[in-house]
């Protein structure tokens, strides 16, 4: 495959073009998915024996958390493209993908603290994956805001790759912070390429099909947004030329 | 049909209805907002192409 190829959509026009013959697809996928995901974890799986029903909150809680993390490594990826190659469209991917991640991010501190108030006994602990998590959604926060406090794009697109840059340290962290501090509540990954460390797989594999359908559902959206972050910026050249005559 | 969740009933089902609800809404504002960005374009377009 040639990587080459890949510039070739840095072009509005044709970013346009190609997402529009795949949102439809994508968008089917990730709605199968999902429903499949979830009916099969909530319906068809069985209790934990510690965790009795409330296991079925990790077919929310690990997806959505996985893609907190990697939207901001997706929104890294596309700023760095923009700082080194200055492509529209890449700092424009990144917008797009923020308020996505926001949301990733929020259900999966809200269903942490819904899960962790039976098993831990608490909603909230100062906990390093948890607050290096709250930390990540206060950077989606200020992202946002960085993004619609300044007028120009061009501008806004090279502090808001900055503040990126800053902000993957807790991305980082969210992920790895029970490797590097040996406390707190949290327990450690629930999924591993060492199938010992896995859920076992009464659990494993809807949970696959729940992070399909959440990967599937972000691809969708980064698409459709991205898509609307080019008109938008159209629109606002267009109209500036309209004001200077 | 519907899983007996015990005593954690409460959490399991706000969960998920939390979820949702936030999913739903975001899907919801992002076609909004791309119907509305998408038609101002043809608008502005249209409208130049018609000055010249």
């Amino acid at each position: 495959m040639n990587l080459n190829a890949l510039w070739a959509y840095a072009n509005p026009k044709k970013f346009i073009q190609a997402t529009d013959r795949v949102l439809p697809w994508i968008s089917i996928l990730a709605i199968v998915s999902l429903v499949v995901g979830l009916v099969w974890g909530f319906f068809f799986t069985p209790e934990d024996y510690r965790q009795g029903s409330t296991v079925k909150i990790i077919y929310i809680h690990v997806p959505s958390a996985l893609m907190a993390i990697n939207a901001w490594l997706m929104m890294l990826v596309t700023s760095l493209v923009w700082i080194v190659r200055r492509h529209h469209v890449s700092a424009l991917a990144a917008r797009a993908a923020a308020p996505v991640g926001a949301v990733m991010t929020v259900i999966a501190l809200a269903t942490g603290a819904i899960w962790g108030q039976p098993m831990w006994g608490t909603w909230w602990a100062w906990d390093p994956r948890l607050t290096s998590f709250l930390i990540l959604f206060l950077f989606y926060l200020g992202y946002m805001a960085l993004w619609a406090a300044i007028e120009d794009d061009d501008t806004a697109a090279d502090l808001t790759s900055i503040l990126c840059l800053v902000g993957s340290v807790f991305a980082l962290l969210s992920r790895y912070a029970v490797n590097f501090w040996n406390q707190g509540l949290h327990q450690g990954a629930s999924l591993s390429l060492d199938k010992e460390e896995n859920v076992a797989d009464v659990f494993y594999y809807p949970l696959l099909v729940c992070i399909a359908g959440f990967v599937l559902l972000f691809i969708a959206l980064v698409f459709l947004r991205t898509q609307t972050e080019i008109r938008a910026r159209r629109t606002r050249a267009l109209l500036a030329r309209e004001r200077m005559g | 049909m519907m899983p007996d969740l015990g005593k954690y009933a409460e959490a399991v089902l706000s969960s998920y209805g939390v979820s949702i609800a936030l999913l739903v809404v975001l899907v919801w504002a992002s076609l909004r907002r791309a119907r509305r960005v998408k038609k101002q374009l043809e608008d502005i377009e249209s409208k130049a192409k018609r000055d010249g």
